[in-house]
């Protein structure tokens, strides 16, 4: 196993393959997922390829899998996923698998096709159903109508007869048209009534009948009933819900536009017998025919439902399968032919240690093939900067993740991650500080790793899951340190735990208190022991409200300067690793050693001011050396930057902490300036006269670094790369490079510096946020006096453990974590790391098999 | 019978399960008269004499300490309800 400090060695290797062993060949790579291929004909496009015939009967056999599983998914059927990555199968069992799916696709859309148009005729004959059952009704109730007002009683022998023996179109009008109608009809005009019925979907009605009226100019009578149950569309089988419609009108040329609006508002007509016999007699067809169709349609659906149950068995499967088909043809397109056509070049870059595993996989997969002729790995010489490949677990791939998305490191480059594994669930500790907050989410994340087998089998889409699950060791650490940092905060759910005993004592008399309403308690006096609590806050500061936030920030804002300052001095410190492994001499000694000194003159000083300041100034001691005596350490630090002479505090007091203080900061200030010209300008100088002298030497010849000008085309960076690649680069260049590179350092670890006061800030923000929602939430179900108090004390505290998730541990997690990536990425790296590297992609089965169709992105 | 879906007998467990426990503790503090849970004792403002304030506290220091186990053993019933749920889901998804 390769260490995680830096990234794997990589060697550019060329392999020949003997064409008939090539695919067998691949095929092993794949499975091993460790070599990555180089495109050696970048310049023919896609379809100019060799074995472009073959990824396209696998994109074929890909497209007939996917109708296969959208056709399993819509009837709902479960598909057998057991996991296992079947190995790519033989060339020539592609010629079965495509038969099998080409009988299946057949098939199926055979089953489909007959559906459907069963399903045509089965909605078909429903609307029919419904308008003969509805325009029944039409037909009906006109008939009361028409008689009740001339005779009443007699109406219903009229309607028996009526129903008995009306074949006369003149009946029916008459019905239709009620009194009118008949009155009209007296006269003896030749009136014709037809009418036409249909269906029509529910949403198109209004418009429909609108569109009548204004193009017939009222002329037309429109009846419409809806159809209650929904139809489903044969074509994509959605719901819908329609109307029943008829309309009535005279003469042939309403007829005919009216006809033409029912066909432009995709309005279905039926023909519809004007006798009512006719129509009961048509009814009772449709029925039968209705039912004879039900069967037939119950048969496709069985016959369909079998496929496709056959088919989910193995889906899966040739999923896979073909998936890997064609990623090794895919790869075989990447690969060069040989002169003779008997032999495949591939390039590829492969880790140095594996080597020898990648040889056995190529015999092995040479064994397979049958062929006699073994493949060559021969290592190549090359400029070009090799990808960054660092070998990761379940455990450090969520940190190396971290890394990153903000950079990949330069090849060989010393990799922050390791160290990111302890300071940043540490930081975010330092702003999420609670016992029981950590508790809570140290849970989640150790629910997730004692299951993480079975929650890494049900795969989802669920992208915020994917997340969590994917970050659960990173969780798991964060709430561990936060439940560390929480016990030295002495903070759970805001409230303290008094372990180890206070070591404040009250020493105030009984009508001391009872008749002052604010007392203090003095370090000076025997109220404190005099030792500290043995571990983090002391409780009694829980109690003390008037004071509790001036003393706990005073501790946070330092310590979190502290903390800073001192991840700051170790990622200047981690850079002194690359120049030394890159034998980069002048970064080495103008950039490292000035960086470190300026640092640590300034602001490990005031670090140390801190500790001196602890260390000195008691209340129990006696002037100068009282706890009023303490001076301030920002303003010590700006006098000290600006070279004013600071003010004593108090009138017996010092104005320094310790003798020739004062000496000290001017020295230590003018070391700082010093620093600022030697990064400025001591590297650039040196390269300049490095050039010089080269110039006199020897007389330059030109081209001569052609492979390095390729190899370095990203070349620039300050350090990281070797001196000797600062020759391509203009010098005023190299100038300018240097002066912003300066600037940034020298500014930003003032900036940095104030930067990670956000610690102090966030867990000041978390500690009060909690103390609000104990005493807005949970208090209220505390102080409910009675017996009732233990019902609605059950309620609240539901209510409060929703929040106590949803705000303090989820909402304040995600802000703290943010805020700990920021310190990382910008504070931190920003110190050593280059992250301009490019990451290895091996050719790997799994990966391509995960990401689905992805295979193919890359090369076309 | 089946009242709630998986994820709330799920989300039902959880809260049951830290109710309990933490009520549990929370009411033997309020039992061993914790200093640091005062100020959710439901108290007056002001007393007239030391004793009466003793006295009111210490009553109020047990009754929040029976109410918080009340409190617990409903967290108890309802931890029970949850695992039922959580059982009579898992089976229908069993199936």
């Amino acid at each position: 196993m390769g260490s995680l400090f830096r990234s794997e060695e990589m060697a550019l290797c060329q392999l020949f393959l003997q064409s008939e062993a090539a695919y067998a060949c691949v095929s092993e790579l794949g499975e091993l997922g460790l070599v990555q291929f180089r495109d050696l004909n970048p310049d023919v496009n896609a379809f100019q390829r060799k074995f472009v015939n073959e990824v396209r009967r696998c994109d074929e056999m890909e497209r007939k899998l996917r109708y296969l599983e959208k056709e399993i998914k819509k009837d709902g059927i479960p598909m057998l996923d057991t996991g296992e990555s079947p190995e790519a199968p033989q060339p020539r069992e592609m010629i079965d698998l495509e038969a099998t799916f080409e009988k299946l696709e057949n098939e199926l859309r055979e089953v489909n096709q007959n559906a459907e148009a069963l399903k045509r005729n089965f909605l078909e004959l429903t609307e029919l159903k419904h308008i003969l059952r509805k325009t029944q009704v039409f037909f009906d109730e006109s008939v009361p109508m028409v008689y009740k007002s001339t005779s009443t009683h007699s109406s219903n022998k009229y309607r028996r007869y009526l129903q008995m023996a009306d074949n006369q179109n003149e009946d029916e009008q008459a019905q239709l048209l009620g009194e009118e109608g008949v009155r009209a009809n007296q006269p003896g005009q030749n009136l014709k009534l037809g009418f036409v019925a249909g269906v029509i979907s529910r949403e198109k009605l209004p418009a429909f009948e609108r569109m009548l009226w204004r193009a017939c100019r009222g002329n037309v009578f429109l009846r419409q009933a809806m159809i209650e149950s929904p139809l489903e569309d044969p074509t994509n089988g959605d719901q819908v819900y329609k109307s029943v419609f008829i309309i009535f009108f005279q003469g042939d040329q309403l007829k005919t536009r009216v006809k033409k609006i029912c066909e432009g508002f995709r309005a279905t007509l039926y023909p519809c017998p004007e006798a009512p016999a006719d129509r009961r007699e048509m009814a009772m067809g449709v029925m039968t025919r209705i039912e004879d169709l039900n069967t037939v349609l119950g048969q496709t659906q069985d016959h369909r439902h079998r496929v496709l149950v056959a088919a989910a068995k193995n889906l899966k499967n040739w999923f896979v399968k073909v998936r890997k088909i064609k990623a090794i043809y895919h790869t075989l397109n990447l690969f060069n032919l040989d002169v003779t056509q008997k032999c495949l070049i591939a390039e590829c870059w492969v880790p140095l240690l594996d080597i020898e595993t990648i040889q056995l996989a190529l015999r092995r997969g040479t064994e397979r093939s049958g062929s006699s002729v073994p493949p060559i790995l021969n290592r190549m010489q090359t400029f070009e900067n090799p990808p960054t490949y660092n070998r990761t677990n379940k455990f450090t791939k969520a940190f190396q993740a971290l890394i990153d998305a903000y950079g990949v490191a330069s090849y060989r480059e010393m990799n922050p991650a390791p160290y990111t594994i302890i300071t940043f669930p540490f930081l975010f500790a330092v702003m999420f500080g609670d016992l029981g907050h950590g508790a809570i989410m140290a849970l989640f994340g150790l629910w997730m790793i004692r299951k993480e087998k079975g929650l890494a089998a049900q795969k989802t889409d669920n992208e915020i899951w994917n997340i969590f699950f994917g970050g659960r060791y990173i969780i798991f650490l964060m709430g561990v340190f936060s439940m560390y940092t929480g016990l030295i905060y002495n903070d759970i759910f805001s409230k303290s735990l008094n372990i180890f005993g206070s070591h404040w004592h009250l020493s105030y008399n009984k009508s001391t208190v009872w008749n002052n309403n604010y007392l203090q308690l003095s370090p000076a006096t025997s109220d404190y022991e005099g030792t500290p609590y043995p571990f983090g806050m002391d409780p009694i500061w829980q109690v003390a409200s008037s004071n509790k936030i001036v003393f706990q920030n005073a501790y946070k804002m330092k310590i979190s300067i502290i903390f800073g300052v001192l991840h700051m001095i170790f990622g200047v410190i981690m850079s002194w690793h690359n120049h030394t492994y890159f034998r980069n001499r002048l970064s080495l000694i103008y950039e490292f050693i000035p960086q470190l000194l300026f640092l640590v003159v300034l602001f490990f000083y005031l670090v140390l001011l801190m500790f001196i300041k602890w260390n000195r100034y008691s209340a129990k001691n006696d002037f100068p050396m009282t706890e009023a005596c303490a001076p301030s350490i920002l303003i010590t630090f700006i006098d000290m930057v600006l070279f004013k002479s600071s003010k004593a505090p108090g009138k017996d007091c010092n104005v320094h902490m310790f003798a020739g203080q004062s000496f000290f900061q001017t020295i230590f200030v003018l070391i700082a300036l010093a620093c600022i010209p030697v990064m400025l300008l001591g590297k650039p100088i040196k390269i300049m006269q490095a050039r010089k002298l080269a110039n006199e030497e020897v007389q330059p010849i030109t081209g001569s670094s052609d492979a390095e000008v390729g190899g370095m085309s990203n070349g620039g960076g300050s350090h990281g790369g070797g001196g000797e690649h600062h020759d391509e680069e203009e010098m005023s260049e190299i100038f300018i490079h240097q002066g912003i590179h300066t600037i940034e350092y020298v500014l930003g670890s003032v900036s940095h510096t104030a930067s990670y006061l956000r610690l102090w800030a966030l867990s000041l923000a978390h500690a009060q946020l909690a103390e609000v929602l104990w005493s807005m939430v949970l208090s209220l179900g505390l102080n409910k006096e009675g017996w009732l108090g233990g019902i609605f004390l059950t309620v609240v505290f539901a209510f409060w453990a929703v929040l106590t998730v949803g705000i303090l541990v989820l909402m304040e997690g995600l802000s703290a974590f943010l805020h700990t990536l920021r310190l990382h990425w910008v504070e931190f790296q920003s110190k050593f790391y280059m992250g301009h590297g490019y990451a290895f992609q091996p050719f790997s089965f799994d990966t391509i098999i995960e990401n689905g169709t992805a295979a193919t992105g890359e090369t076309e | 019978m089946k009242i709630c879906g998986p994820k709330c007998s799920l989300c039902g467990l959880i809260i049951s399960v830290w109710g309990i426990v933490q009520l549990v503790l929370m009411g033997l503090f309020f039992y061993i008269h914790s200093v640091a849970l005062i100020e959710d004792l439901p108290l007056e403002e002001e007393y007239k004499t030391l004793e009466e304030f003793y006295t009111a506290a210490n009553s109020a220091y047990n009754q929040n300490a029976y109410n918080c186990w009340i409190a617990a053993c409903i967290y108890v019933l309802t931890l029970l309800l949850s695992a039922q749920q959580f059982y009579m889901n898992s089976r229908v998804t069993a199936n």
